[in-house]
C-alpha cells in the first residue's frame, strides 16, 4: 500500500494546527498584557449570555437582512464542520468516506444536509458580497475601512465561495465515480445540490475523474487549513472569540461606568481629616486612565481581537453619523493594531517590550475622536457580541484630563466651576433655591 | 405658591420626608430647566407625598466631570454629597435629570452611597398607580406627542415605559420615532458635550434628532431630561418650527394637563 498521501496529510495537518496554536498563544499573551479585571462572577448569567448572544446570535437579527444571512452562514459553517471530521479521519487513515458504513442511511441524510447548507452559504455569501461591493452599504465604506480592512472582508467571502464550491465539486465527481469504480468509491451519500454539477464532469475519462476528485478533496482540506490560519491575520477571529467575549462582557447597567477605587483613599483623605488608609490597601496607581494598550484591561483587549468590523456601532454613533472623526469601530481596530504592534515587538525581543516611542493615544487614536463621544452607549448596545468601545474612550479621556490636563478649554472651565461652586456653570451655590421664588 | 421645604428645615422641626427631590444643577440654574423643576414640584404639592430638597447643600453629582474623564473631581463631589445625604439619613431620592439619576443610582454605591434612586417619571407613574395622582387628559386629547428617550434614562438604565405610559394617560397619540427605546438617538448633550462645542463634522447631532422627531409630525416633543430639552428646543428653533411644535418635559405635560 502507498502511504505517501497519508504522510503528506499528517504533515499538513500538523503544520497547520501547530501554526494555529502558535498564533492562539500569541493572542493569549497579548490579551494578558491588559490589566486584571474580575469577570468571573455571576457565572450562570454569563453562560446564558454566551448561549443567547454567541451561540444563539440573538442580537444579529435586530437587523433582519444581514442577521438572517449571517445565521445561514454561521449554521452552515457549524454543520459542514461535522463533515470535516470525516475528511480528517479519511486523510489520516487512507480510507474513503469512513462514516458511510457506520452510519448507513443516516449518512445519506447528513451528506444531503451538508450540501443544502453549502448551497445556502454560497447564496448568502453572494448577497454579502453584493451588499459590500455593489450596493456599497455605507458602513462598509467608512474612512477606517480603506485598504486592508476592505480587502480582508472580501477575501473571507472569496474563501467561503471557493471552499463551498470545492466541497460540492468533490461530491459531484465522487458520485460519478461511485458508479464507475464501486470498488474504490463506496456507494454512499445523497447529492441534492452537487447532482447539478455532474454534467460538467460526466464525459471525462475515469482517470481524469479520479484526478479531479482527488484534487477537489485535497484543495478543499488545504483551503480549510489555510483559512484556519488566516483567522489570526483577519477580522474573522470573531468566529472563535465571540464566545469568550460574550461570556466576559460587562453585566452592569450600561449607565454605570467603572469607579476607580484606587483613588478613593486620596479623596477620602482630602475630604475627611480623620480618615486613615485601611491596612493592606495599595497605593494609588502610577498612571490614571489609558494612553496605551497596557493601561486597558484584558477584556478591552479581547474586545479588540473579537471585533469583526461590521460597523453596526459606528452606524448608530451620533458623532459618526454627523460626520465627526469618531468611529467606535475604529477605536477597536486601532486598539487591535496597536496591540499587534506591541505583540510583534515582544516576538522580536524575546518577550521583553522595547520602547518604541509610540502609543495608542495620538499615534492611533486622536483626542479629537475621543472628545466627540456623547457617552450615549448606542455603540455598546449595537454590538452583536457585547464589545464596549465606550469604556476605552472613557479610559483615554481620563488619561487626557488627569495626566495631561488636556481637556478642551470649555470643559476645563466647566470643571473649574464644579470645583469652585459645585455646578458646571458659574452660579453661586447660595442661589440654588432661587427658582422657588421666581 | 410653591411649597418646597429643605431637609435642614424639616430636620429642625423633627420631621422626616418620604423622599428627597434632587433638583440638579440644570434644574436649579438653567432658565428652561427651572420650569421643569417647578412643574414637578407643583405636581408633588398636589399629592400628599412629603418631599424635601437639599437647597444650598446640594452640589453637582460629578457626572459631567466623570464623563469628561476627571475621576478625581467626580469622587470629590460624590464623597461630599454622600456625606450630606447620609447626615440626613436619606434613603430615597427622586430626580428630574437622568444624568443625576444615573450617577446617584449606579456610581455612588461604589463610594459608599446607597440610596433608592428613581426618575421623576417613575415616581409619577407610581403615584398614578397608587391613585395618589390623577391626570386630566382633556387638554392634550388627540395631540400628537413623540417621546425622545434620554440615553441615561433609556439605554443606560432601561427605563422606557414609565414616560410612555404617562403620555398615554393624557389621551394623546403617542408617536414613535424611527429610532426609539434602546435604539434611541442621542440628543448630542451627553458625555459633557453640553458644555463644549461639537467637534468638526457635517451636521449637529441635535438637528438630526430633531429631524427624526419632526418626521412623526408631532404637536409636542416630550422629553424627560433638561439637557435633551435644551437640545431639542434648539433644534426646533433651527428648523423654524417654534410656535408649531413645543418641546415639553413629561412633568410639564402633566402639570399643564392638571391646570397647575
Amino acid at each position: 500500500m502507498n502511504y505517501i498521501p497519508n504522510i503528506i496529510f499528517l504533515i499538513l495537518i500538523s503544520f497547520s494546527v501547530g501554526f494555529f496554536i502558535r498564533n492562539v498563544k500569541r493572542i493569549r499573551r497579548n490579551i494578558s498584557l491588559g490589566k486584571s479585571i474580575n469577570r468571573n462572577d455571576k457565572r450562570g448569567i454569563r453562560w446564558k449570555n454566551m448561549i443567547r448572544l454567541a451561540l444563539g446570535q440573538s442580537k444579529m437579527v435586530s437587523r433582519p437582512i444581514s442577521g438572517f444571512l449571517h445565521v445561514i452562514v454561521y449554521v452552515g459553517f457549524v454543520i459542514i464542520n461535522i463533515e470535516l471530521l470525516e475528511i480528517i479521519i479519511d486523510g489520516l487513515t487512507g480510507e474513503h468516506r469512513i462514516f458511510a458504513p457506520i452510519l448507513g442511511s443516516l449518512y445519506n441524510v447528513l451528506i444531503g444536509t451538508f450540501e443544502i447548507f453549502a448551497f445556502l452559504v454560497l447564496v448568502a455569501v453572494i448577497f454579502f458580497w453584493t451588499r459590500r461591493n455593489i450596493i456599497k452599504i455605507n458602513r462598509f465604506w467608512k474612512a477606517e475601512m480603506k485598504g486592508w480592512p476592505k480587502l480582508d472582508g472580501d477575501i473571507i467571502l472569496y474563501f467561503e465561495v471557493v471552499l463551498m464550491f470545492l466541497f460540492l465539486a468533490m461530491n459531484a465527481t465522487d458520485s460519478i465515480l461511485q458508479e464507475l469504480d464501486p470498488e474504490h468509491y463506496v456507494k454512499a451519500g445523497s447529492f441534492p445540490i452537487s447532482q447539478f454539477l455532474v454534467p460538467l464532469f460526466e464525459n471525462l475519462s475515469k482517470n481524469n475523474l479520479y484526478l479531479m476528485e482527488r484534487s477537489f478533496w485535497w484543495f478543499h482540506i488545504i483551503g480549510i487549513f489555510i483559512f484556519l490560519n488566516y483567522l489570526y491575520y483577519s477580522k474573522h477571529l470573531h468566529i472563535l472569540l465571540a464566545f469568550p467575549n460574550t461570556y466576559f462582557a460587562n453585566l452592569n447597567l450600561k449607565g454605570k461606568f467603572s469607579v476607580d477605587s484606587n483613588i478613593n483613599n486620596e479623596v477620602q483623605m482630602m475630604m475627611n481629616p480623620n480618615f486613615t488608609i485601611p491596612e493592606g490597601n495599595i497605593a494609588p496607581p502610577e498612571k490614571f486612565g489609558a494612553s496605551d494598550v497596557f493601561d486597558l484591561n484584558w477584556v478591552q483587549l479581547m474586545n479588540a481581537y473579537s471585533c469583526t468590523e461590521c460597523g453596526r456601532c459606528s452606524s448608530v454613533c451620533p458623532a459618526n453619523i454627523t460626520g465627526k472623526k469618531l468611529s467606535p469601530r475604529k477605536i477597536m481596530m486601532d486598539t487591535r493594531d496597536r496591540l499587534e504592534e506591541v505583540g510583534k515587538n515582544l516576538n522580536k525581543n524575546n518577550g521583553v517590550f522595547e520602547k518604541d516611542q509610540k502609543q495608542l493615544l495620538n499615534d492611533y487614536i486622536t483626542p479629537e475622536e475621543l472628545w466627540a463621544c456623547t457617552s450615549c452607549n448606542a455603540c455598546v448596545d449595537a454590538c452583536p457580541i457585547e464589545i464596549d468601545p465606550l469604556s476605552i474612550i472613557m479610559d483615554m479621556r481620563q488619561y487626557l484630563v488627569m495626566e495631561q490636563s488636556a481637556a478642551p478649554v470649555e470643559l476645563n472651565s466647566m470643571m473649574g466651576n464644579i470645583e469652585n461652586n459645585g455646578a458646571p456653570w458659574p452660579f453661586s451655590n447660595q442661589d440654588r433655591l432661587q427658582w422657588v421664588d421666581e | 405658591m410653591l411649597n418646597v421645604p429643605t431637609l435642614a428645615q424639616i430636620n429642625a422641626e423633627g420631621k422626616k420626608a418620604d423622599i428627597l427631590f434632587w433638583v440638579g444643577c440644570a434644574g436649579s440654574f438653567d432658565d428652561r430647566a427651572k420650569k421643569i423643576t417647578k412643574a414637578f414640584v407643583k405636581i408633588l404639592n398636589q399629592t400628599d407625598i412629603s418631599f424635601a430638597v437639599l437647597g444650598t447643600e446640594e452640589s453637582c453629582t460629578g457626572d459631567p466631570a466623570k464623563r469628561s474623564g476627571n475621576e478625581f473631581l467626580f469622587q470629590m463631589q460624590a464623597v461630599q454629597n454622600i456625606t450630606t445625604l447620609d447626615s440626613y439619613a436619606v434613603t430615597k431620592i427622586v430626580t428630574t435629570c437622568p444624568h443625576c439619576f444615573n450617577t446617584l443610582k449606579n456610581e455612588y454605591p461604589d463610594l459608599g452611597g446607597n440610596y433608592e434612586v428613581i426618575h421623576h417619571t417613575q415616581l409619577l407613574k407610581q403615584l398614578l398607580n397608587d391613585n395618589k395622582l390623577r391626570i386630566e387628559g382633556g387638554k392634550f386629547k388627540g395631540k400628537r406627542i413623540t417621546y425622545h428617550d434620554p440615553c441615561y434614562l433609556g439605554r443606560a438604565n432601561q427605563v422606557y415605559e414609565a414616560p410612555r405610559e404617562l403620555i398615554k394617560k393624557l389621551d394623546a397619540e403617542l408617536l414613535e420615532m424611527k429610532s426609539c427605546k434602546s435604539k434611541g438617538l442621542c440628543c448630542g448633550a451627553g458625555g459633557a458635550q453640553m458644555f463644549k462645542d461639537a467637534e468638526a463634522g457635517t451636521k449637529e447631532i441635535n438637528i438630526v434628532r430633531t429631524e427624526e422627531a419632526l418626521e412623526t409630525q408631532p404637536d409636542i416633543i416630550a422629553a424627560a431630561c433638561p439637557f435633551c430639552n435644551t437640545m431639542m428646543t434648539d433644534g426646533i428653533k433651527n428648523k423654524e418650527k417654534e410656535g408649531k411644535v413645543e418641546v415639553m418635559d413629561i412633568a410639564e405635560l402633566i402639570a399643564n394637563a392638571n391646570d397647575l
